[in-house]
Formats: structure tokens, sequence, C-alpha cells
């Protein structure tokens, strides 16, 4: 792209005067910046984040040219520096980022595998709820991210993995998400507190990676596979995990290819994308429902539709549940949970006759864009109806309703994140009623980290409702 | 009518190929593969769930007059 002199900078947003920059507002209050940059500077602005540039993009026009850039031109790899510890740093893996997530969607995304998944994750809600009493509390953030940590571990490694994990992996696996403090930009290593929980945290799991490589290996070095004597320590072929196929490869003199801090930095690596970004989104969609009686009233019927008496539940029934799709829809644009989308610019470029520098970062914020009140009318609130037809607002504004990216870096997990969604409050509002535990204007994210979560507490309370028409029959049965 | 894909936008979900198979196949690069441009009217009710089900909006229905 041929770049004439006489493009202009684009314009900087007030609030970094002086030598600090924008250190602080990022991580106090980023929506407010953000919104700031779009209502001082447009389309296209600079603020200050750590020491980088950040050119931000909103609106269809800027964000159409942010998400059809080649690599070449805006690259993610570089964009954030704070993942690379939680990964490992130095862990060689066989095969690209691009391959690597080419593989775990050929093996656990694509739409074959979707109808197993409704089935598993269904069973991973009953099973957490099989331990609470007729009523009582959660705590949002903890109760979702334990699960999801089952659902995603079952579903993308496999669910006899699945069955070797507890509370621990969880734990361990917030700590990491909370390692993602800005500084990171500066130096990913700093000696912060929550950088060194986080490497405490990834140790951690190695450990337990470790240990259950090392129950595996005994327990197939001793009496291997498929033994006839019903100890239950051979392993069924369907049983078979990725644990498994990743352990059963070696080197060419017979040692193990892939060791327990490889094995963890790959699962880790699956399972992070899909983690606290579909934790944050069941606890928004919750509270919104509870704070809009009316709309929770129409997607329990909806439910209750579905799930009459003896009716058998199919996938496609599952796909097709307009009120719930469109109230978790509502609840990402309103709280997506990834507020600020990064590349570094690898040469200089032209949007809209702004020059990018190479070298500046480039963000586009989901945010801003799904608040835009040209294209969401009445942007501030939850309208699940405006998904409905003849609206279709998403579909209606590619550019702009961003939840999930768009173009060619579009999330991958989206349609599996949306039917772990619908799978998930269909057992809970089937059996249980919710109520807000605090004033509902208390629910809120926490932006201090770049991995946005719910700030705590975030209660909410439980009743067991009496008991369903279809005795017996819970919806994950009939999936 | 005629079906048409954008591949910059298709990532490989193979929805279409469960709802619509002998239209729609993935091929070796994980992308959809269009076995039949032009389908019949019998196959309409699937070429419309492939495209409405598709998970990242890359197809559509083009009517020939």
């Amino acid at each position: 792209m041929t770049i004439a002199t006489d493009r202009r900078e684009p314009p900087r947003v007030s609030g970094g005067e002086g030598d600090t920059g924008h250190l602080e507002e990022p991580r106090r209050d980023p929506i407010a910046l953000m919104n700031r940059v779009r209502s001082e500077c447009g389309d296209i602005g600079i603020f200050e984040l750590a020491d980088r540039d950040v050119v931000l993009m909103t609106g269809a026009s800027a964000n159409e040219f942010f998400f059809r850039a080649p690599e070449e031109q805006l690259d993610q790899a570089e964009a954030y520096p704070f993942m690379t510890p939680i990964f490992g740093e130095g862990v060689v893996f066989d095969a690209s980022p691009e391959r690597r997530r080419e593989m775990l969607h050929n093996q656990a995304l694509r739409d074959k595998f979707m109808r197993g998944h409704a089935a598993t994750i269904s069973d991973e809600v009953e099973q957490m709820v099989a331990g609470w009493d007729d009523e009582g509390e959660i705590d949002l953030l903890d109760w979702l991210a334990e699960l999801t940590i089952y659902t995603s571990s079952a579903c993308l490694v496999g669910k006899r993995f699945r069955r070797e994990l507890d509370k621990r992996f969880a734990q361990l696996y917030h700590d990491l998400e909370q390692g993602t403090d800005a500084i990171a930009y500066v130096d990913p290593y700093a000696p912060i507190e929550s950088f060194r929980r986080r490497d405490a945290a990834r140790v951690g799991l190695v450990e337990l990676v470790q240990g259950i490589m090392e129950r595996r290996a005994a327990s197939t070095g001793s009496d291997g596979p498929g033994t006839a004597d019903g100890s239950g320590t051979a392993t069924a072929e369907d049983d078979r995990d990725l644990l498994d196929v990743l352990m059963s490869i070696t080197n060419e003199d017979g040692t193990p290819r892939f060791l327990a801090n490889e094995v963890t930095g790959m699962f880790i690596s699956m399972m992070f994308a899909g983690h606290h970004t579909t934790s944050g989104t069941s606890a928004w969609t919750l509270i919104e429902l509870l704070r809009h009686p009316d709309i929770m009233a129409s997607v329990i019927d909806e439910l209750g539709e579905l799930y009459a008496e003896g009716a058998e539940v199919s996938y496609q029934a599952l796909r097709e549940m307009p009120h719930m799709e469109s109230a978790i829809k509502e609840a990402l644009r309103l709280h997506p949970p990834l507020i600020l989308l990064l590349r570094v610019a690898k040469e200089d470029l032209e949007c809209d006759g702004y020059a990018i520098k190479a070298g500046q970062m480039v963000g586009a914020s989901p945010s801003v864009s799904n608040r835009i009140p040209e294209d969401f009318p009445d942007a501030d609130s939850f309208v699940p109806d405006r998904y409905l037809d003849p609206r279709v607002e998403d579909r209606a504004n590619p550019w702009t309703w961003i939840p999930f990216g768009a173009g060619r870096h579009r999330c991958v997990g989206a349609a599996f994140a949306m039917m772990q969604l619908k799978a998930i409050f269909s057992v809970l509002l089937l059996d249980w009623e919710f109520e807000l535990a605090q004033a509902p204007d208390t629910y809120r994210n926490d932006h201090s980290k770049m991995v946005v979560q719910m700030q705590q507490p975030c209660v909410v309370r439980y009743r067991r409702k009496s008991a369903r028409p279809t005795t017996g029959s819970s919806p994950g049965a009939a999936l | 009518m005629r079906v048409a894909v954008d591949l910059e936008l298709c990532q490989g979900h193979g929805v279409c190929e469960s709802e619509a198979p002998g239209v729609f196949e993935l091929a070796k690069n994980h992308k959809v593969t269009i076995l039949e441009g032009s389908p019949g009217e019998n196959r309409r009710a699937e070429v419309e769930a492939a495209v409405r089900f598709c998970p990242t909006t890359a197809l559509r229905i083009v009517e020939e007059d």
C-alpha cells in the first residue's frame, strides 16, 4: 500500500498529558477511556496502554479495515505479550498457532461433535447442582469458573481427563487468568504479586498434570490396556482422550515426545479462549435475566415448551431457542468478555485518511462498537428482541456487532459457546429459581487485568423448584 | 437457485455438510467446497438450513430467474 506523505496522524484522546500517559485509566475504567476516544476523536483515535500507543478503531468502516487486514499487516501473535508466561515460554510446539487452532477446531469444534458436547455439558451442570441444598447462595465467579473448567476440559481434552480434575485445577487456572496485568506490555515478568501467583499457578498445574500422567503410565504399564480381569484400569477405546494420544507419541529413541510441561501448556492454551469468556457470559446472562423478570419469564416459557412432558429435545431444538439465544446475544453485546482486541501493525498502513505507523498497536473494541446508537437503538438497554425478525441487528451489523470479533479471525468457538450457554441454562432455569442477592447495580466487571472477570462479590440465591412434570428425565438425557 | 460462499469467512465448521450433504462438502483445506452449485428446488429446505445455521454467515442463496 502506498502511503502519501500528507496522511495525518490520528488524533489523541485527552487525559494522557504529562510523562505518565494513560497509565492508570486503562485499568480503572478502560471502557470510559475508549468511549472518550470515540467521542473526542471519531472512528480512529489514539490512547496509551502501559507505554504503548494504541490506535483504536470503532464503527463499521474502521472495524471492517481492522478485521479484514491480513496477518502480514496486522499481526495478532505479538499483541498479547501477557499470554506468553501463561502458555509457557520455551514450550516447543510442533505447530504454528494457526495449525494448532486448526487442530483444535477439527478435533473438538466441528459441527458433528456438538451433539455429544451438549450432553456432556448438561451432565457437568447436573453434577455441580447435585451438591446444592434446596436453597442457598453461590458466588457467580467462583461457581461458573469451576463449572466451565469441567465443561471445557471434558469437551476439548476428554471426559477421562475431566474426571481427574477437581476444584484445585479451577483455582490455579483462575490465578493464571488474574496474571494478566497490563504491566506485561512493559515487562511480562515484572516483580508484582499477580505475576508471582501466575507463575506459581502454572507450576501447580504442571504438577497436577504430571500426577495424572504418572498414574496413567503406571496403570497401563502394569497390566496394559484391555485386561480381562475387570480391574477397571484398562482404557476402553472410546474413553481414550487427547492426553492418552499425546502420551502415546514417542521420539525415535522411544522416550515420550511430550512432557508434563508441554502437555500442560497445550491444555492451558486450548482451554483459555473458552473459559473466562463463557464463565463471564453465563454470569451476565443470568444477571440480566434477573434484572428483567418479563424476559426471564419468556425464556422459561420457551424452555418449558421445549422440554415439555415426554418431549424429546432434539439437537435441532437446542439450536432453535430464539428467546434464550437473544438473551445471550444481548448479554454479549452489553458485556462482551473481550473489551479490546489488539494487533500490531507490521508495516505503515492507511485507514480513512489516517496514517498508522509500523510498530503501533491497533485495537478494536467490542465494548464501544456494540453500543453505537446508530446501529443499536436504545444501545445501553437490555433488549433481546432486537435479534428477532425483522430487526436481526447482529446480522445487520456484521462489523459493529462484534462480541465474537468478525471476518477471518472471528472466534472459532462461537457456535460451541452458544450451544454451551444454552445447555447450561436449560438445566439451571428448568430446575431452579434464582434471585439477585445484591442490589442490581452492584454487579460489575473487574477491569484491573487484561482478562476481564466478574468483580466479587457477585452472589445470587437459588431455590429448587417443585418437581417438574417430566419425572426423572433430565434435559441432558435427551440432548 | 444458486449457492454462493465467501471463503474468507468460512472456518470449516461443517454445519452445511450436515444440513445439505451432497451440496456442500468440507475440503482437505478445511474450507467448504460446493459440490452442487445450482441445487434443485427439492433441496431448498436443506440449503436454507445450511445458510441459516452457518456459524460464520459465509453462505448465501442467489435466486436466478
